[in-house]
Parts: structure tokens; sequence; C-alpha cells
């Protein structure tokens, strides 16, 4: 494939982003927003993690955490002067990565299955502190009531589903900005050989907190809209472990080595999963990730991605030969 | 002459197991040192220390004028102390040519007053690359090299970062006569040019012929320190070396 340098890149993602908004216009009924929406927050939810899980190799369990940090930011917020919803997204954001830095600094001394263990327990302490917290409604949840009409005038559920597609959008050339940068090789150079980095000048410890900056960050920009979304939040559906799992899946199934890994998977699995819902049984959900996870770790561990890059190098093999 | 690289005093323990004790080095701007001695004498440790993998208890680590023993491993690398891995550790997702990337990117372009273009640092790649003889396999992953490619794209990477001193942590153990040789004459090659290197090598020959002085490390502690006709007929160094 061409290198598309990243402007034009982002500029393309707008001109979808765009076609999308249009298209979208035609759809007649609002549960078409209400599904597309939850398939775009897992496009936003995949991206992010695979920031840290794919490009840096740290596996993150608590993604959870990470995404009720910006819903029950946007909560907080709603109690104290109902906010617009961009407004209730960046500082869900800005939260959402302050505990990126935190928890960056305290756990990335740890390696492998013993840092995924440590993102996990922070969710746990953070769903635990929330459940304790009355302000924000403790374990009873708590309710918003979402405006009947978005700022242009359309449902609310549009405008939701149109902010979740910039959302997206920003989410996916962040992404692959990062992937063509120095910073990308960096993230790299970490996946691969922390000491070798090292040798090699990179400074690993500022990279990997950029990393998990960003990629919280960009979670908890997707949990903000939640409350809005539900109209009731509490603990046990913010933290849900399927969001976490649903995060983990997409990439690993689309592939981590690139931008489109994540969003082939996400877009994939969450549509997959938005059909189950209204034709067989929401529970099915989680059983249907598990399944496609089983069958891709042993048929494909590189991803629908990876599928087409052995293809690829296959198809090279015999041509490099007769050239050396 | 104040020297290139300075150690004093340096000390490593693990827990209860003492690594190195008072380790005392000066290594002058353009030498070729050896260091030398059995498994388990501390010669990686030492590396670690002086390179920064590791942190050590006590003493002193100088490098061209600054103190180096609190700072973290990249930063002594921007300061022009490069070191290759006993064990080669290259970066398998990318290819060999991304693989030297990296130190032009992060070492070279860090440096106070450098800023290479992309076109720079690909010639600078290229020429690195051809200067080992691997500028065939530029586009090839890591895992389609041989031994001795592994190992010589281990040197490049080091080379690459334009190092005043180069640490080679046994760049030629377990390769065969004449590719001990290649290294050898790329080694002589780097310090034609002006870069110091310290070798560490199990294989005699390729060090003493080498080396114009040598180290000598046994159980933690430097033994022998000078001309290599001289260390190997130390009767303590033989000690190490064959027993009583």
């Amino acid at each position: 494939m061409p290198y598309v340098p990243t402007r034009y890149f982002c500029l393309i993602a707008a001109l979808v982003t765009i076609a999308i908004a249009v298209a979208a216009r035609l759809a007649t009924n609002d549960y078409f927003f209400f599904a597309g929406y939850v398939v775009l927050q897992y496009v936003v939810m995949s991206t992010a993690w695979n920031i840290l899980g794919g490009y840096t190799g740290y596996v993150n369990f608590g993604t959870a955490g990470f995404f009720a940090i910006g819903a029950y930011t946007a909560v907080v917020m709603h109690k104290l002067f109902e906010p617009p919803l961009p407004l209730s997204i960046l500082v869900g954001g800005f939260m959402a990565g302050l505990v990126g830095l935190g928890m960056g600094y305290l756990t990335l001394r740890l390696r492998g299955v013993f840092f995924a263990i440590a993102t996990l327990a922070l969710a746990i302490v953070l769903q635990t502190l929330v459940t304790n917290w009355d302000y924000v409604g403790g374990s009873r949840g708590v309710y918003i009531i979402r405006p009947d009409t978005g700022p242009f005038g359309h449902p609310y559920i549009q405008y939701l589903f149109l902010t979740m597609l910039v959302l997206s959008a920003i989410a996916i050339c962040i992404a692959r900005a990062i992937e063509h940068s120095k910073l990308g090789y960096g993230l790299a150079t970490i996946r691969d050989d922390e000491l070798a980095a090292e040798a090699a000048g990179v400074p690993t410890l500022r990279l990997k907190l950029i990393s998990t900056v960003l990629s919280g960050a960009l979670m908890g920009m997707a949990g903000a809209p939640l409350p809005y979304y539900v109209t009731y939040l509490d603990p046990t559906s913010g933290f849900n472990l399927a969001f976490a799992v649903n995060s983990i899946a997409m990439p690993l199934i689309g592939g981590t080595s690139s931008w489109l890994g994540p969003v082939i998977g996400a877009l994939l699995l969450a549509t997959i999963q938005q059909i189950a819902t209204v034709t067989i049984s929401s529970a099915l959900n989680l059983l249907i990730v598990g399944v496609i996870m089983v069958a891709f770790v042993a048929l494909a561990p590189n991803g629908i991605l990876g599928l087409f890059e052995r293809g690829v190098r296959t198809r090279r093999r015999p041509a490099e030969k007769e050239a050396a | 002459m104040s020297a290139l690289l300075q150690v004093d005093k340096l000390g490593k323990r693990f827990g209860g197991f003492v690594a190195l004790e008072g380790i005392d080095l000066a290594v002058a701007a353009g030498e070729r040192v050896g260091l030398i001695g059995p498994n388990g004498s501390g010669k990686s440790t030492l590396v670690n220390c002086i390179a920064g993998a590791m942190r050590n208890e006590s003493g002193t680590v100088h490098f061209d004028g600054k103190r180096l023993d609190r700072l973290p491993a990249h930063s002594r690398t921007r300061l022009g102390l490069a070191r290759s891995f006993q064990l080669p550790k290259p970066f398998h997702s990318m290819t060999v040519a991304e693989n030297l990337h990296v130190p032009a990117l992060y070492t070279v372009n860090a440096r106070h007053g450098h800023h290479l273009s992309n076109a720079q640092i690909d010639a600078r790649v290229e020429e690195v690359l051809t200067q080992v003889g691997l500028h065939e396999k530029a586009n090839r992953r890591p895992r389609d090299l041989t031994q001795i490619e592994m190992r010589k794209l281990e040197l490049a990477r080091a080379m690459t970062a334009d190092p005043k001193l180069l640490i080679a942590d046994e760049a030629m153990a377990g390769l065969s006569h004449s590719e001990v040789d290649d290294i050898l004459a790329l080694l002589l090659r780097l310090n034609a040019h002006g870069v110091t290197v310290i070798m560490i090598e199990h294989i005699m020959r390729a060090v003493t012929s080498f080396s114009q002085r040598l180290v000598v490390l046994v159980a933690g502690r430097k033994i022998a320190d000078g001309a290599p006709e001289e260390v190997v007929r130390n009767p303590e160094v033989v000690k190490a070396y064959i027993g009583e």
C-alpha cells in the first residue's frame, strides 16, 4: 500500500466522517443511532487500547476503569452545571489521562501478566470508590435526564451518534499518526525489548507514560457521553467487565499491528453483538465474543490483518528468491 | 591526559552476593581495551553498570568529564556511550534498516545541535549497513538473519548512535574462525576512525590481537591491568584460568 502522509489521511478521515454523518440522515429509525453509537464507542475504545496494548506491548485489563472515569466525570459535571457535551468529553478525557499517568508511574515497572493484574486491580479500586461515593449515586446509581434535542435541533441520540463518530475519527487519526512517527518507532522498541531500547537512546519511561496517558484519555473521552446514552448509570454497568473484554478482543481479532486492526475488529464484533442482541438475546453478547476470540487465538493469532500480511508475504517470497 | 571513561571504586551486589568490588578502571580516548575473566567474574555486570542497565551501589562512573552513575541508560547512550548485548537483542518487529533508524532518531537527533533529516538518516543507515556488510538484508526481519549477521546488526545499531566509546559484549561468541576475523576487522576499522573500544571476549586469540591493554576480572575484583603479553603471563591470571 502506498504511504499516505498523515495530513492527507486526516483529511480523508474527515471526509469519510462527513459522508457517514450525511448518510445517517437517511435513517428513519432512531434505533440505527442507538446501535451505531455502541459500535463507534468500541471503535474508540479498541483504538485507545491498542495504543498501549498493541503498539507498546502492555496489556491493559483496566479499560472499564478509564471508561467509567469519563462517564462519572460527566455525571459530576452534569450535577454541577449541566455543561455542553464536548466540554464533558474533554474534562472526562483529561481526568482519565491523569489516572493513566498515575497508573503508568506506579505500575510500568511491572511487565507482562503482572501489569495486566495491576490494571485490573486499579479498575476494581475505582469501582469501590465510586460505589461508596454518594454524590454520584453510590451503589444506587444515578439518573441523568437526557435532553430532547441536541444543539442543532435533531433528536439527542443523533447528536450522541455524531459526537462518537467525530471521536472515532480523532482516535483513528491519533493512532495512525503515532504509527508513522518517531513516537511509533519508540513504542515498538519498548514492545520488542526494553533494555535494547534504552541502549539505543529511547527514553522508555517517558514514552510509556505518553502511551498510558493517550490511551487512558481516549477511553475517558469515549466514556463521557455514556450517562446521556443510558440515562441511568450505576457502578456495575459503568465498570462492566464487558467493556474490558470487548476492548481487548476487538484489536486482537482485527490485528494489533496497525490502526486498521482495532477498527475492523470493533466494527465486526460490535455489529455482530448488536445484531445478536435484537435477533437472539442480549445475554449472548459475551458468548459470541468468547467463541470468536478462541477461534482467532487458535487459527489466526495475528488477527485479520495478520491473515492478509501472511498472504502478501507468501506471494512475495518466490520473487525475492529469484532476485537473490 | 584525562580518561574518556573513569570508573572509581565501583561496587555491585545482588543480595548477599558481591558481584563487583572496588573496581577502578580508566580508558583513554582512542584506546582498545580488552576485558577478560572466567565465567561469572562480573564482566557483564561491569558493562551493565557502566552502560546503565544496572545501578551500582558504590563508587562512581565518569564519562567524558560527566558523572554517569545516576543517569538512565538512554541518557548515557546520548552522551556517546554505546554497547552491544551478549545475546543479540534486535527489535524483531522491525526490518534491519528500521532497527538502525531507532538510534539515529533517538540518539543522534537527541544531541544538542544535531538534526538529521529523513534523507540524511536513510543515508547514514545505508552507510553503516554497507560497513558491516548487511546492506543486502536491509529490508529483512531479524529472524531471517544468521548468527553472525545478528551480531553485526547488534554492532551496527551501536555504531549508528555515533558513539565515542563502544562496549562490545562478547560480540564473537559462537562464531567461526573467519567470522571472528570479520568482526575483528570491523572493530579495528571503527577504532581507526577514533572510536574507543572496550571488548569483552572469551576468545583469547581475538582479544589479545585486538587489545592494546588487557583488564582481568576474577570473582568481582580486578586482578590485572596492563599490556596483553604481560597480563597473560601474570601468575594470578594463569591461576584463575588454569588453576594451580
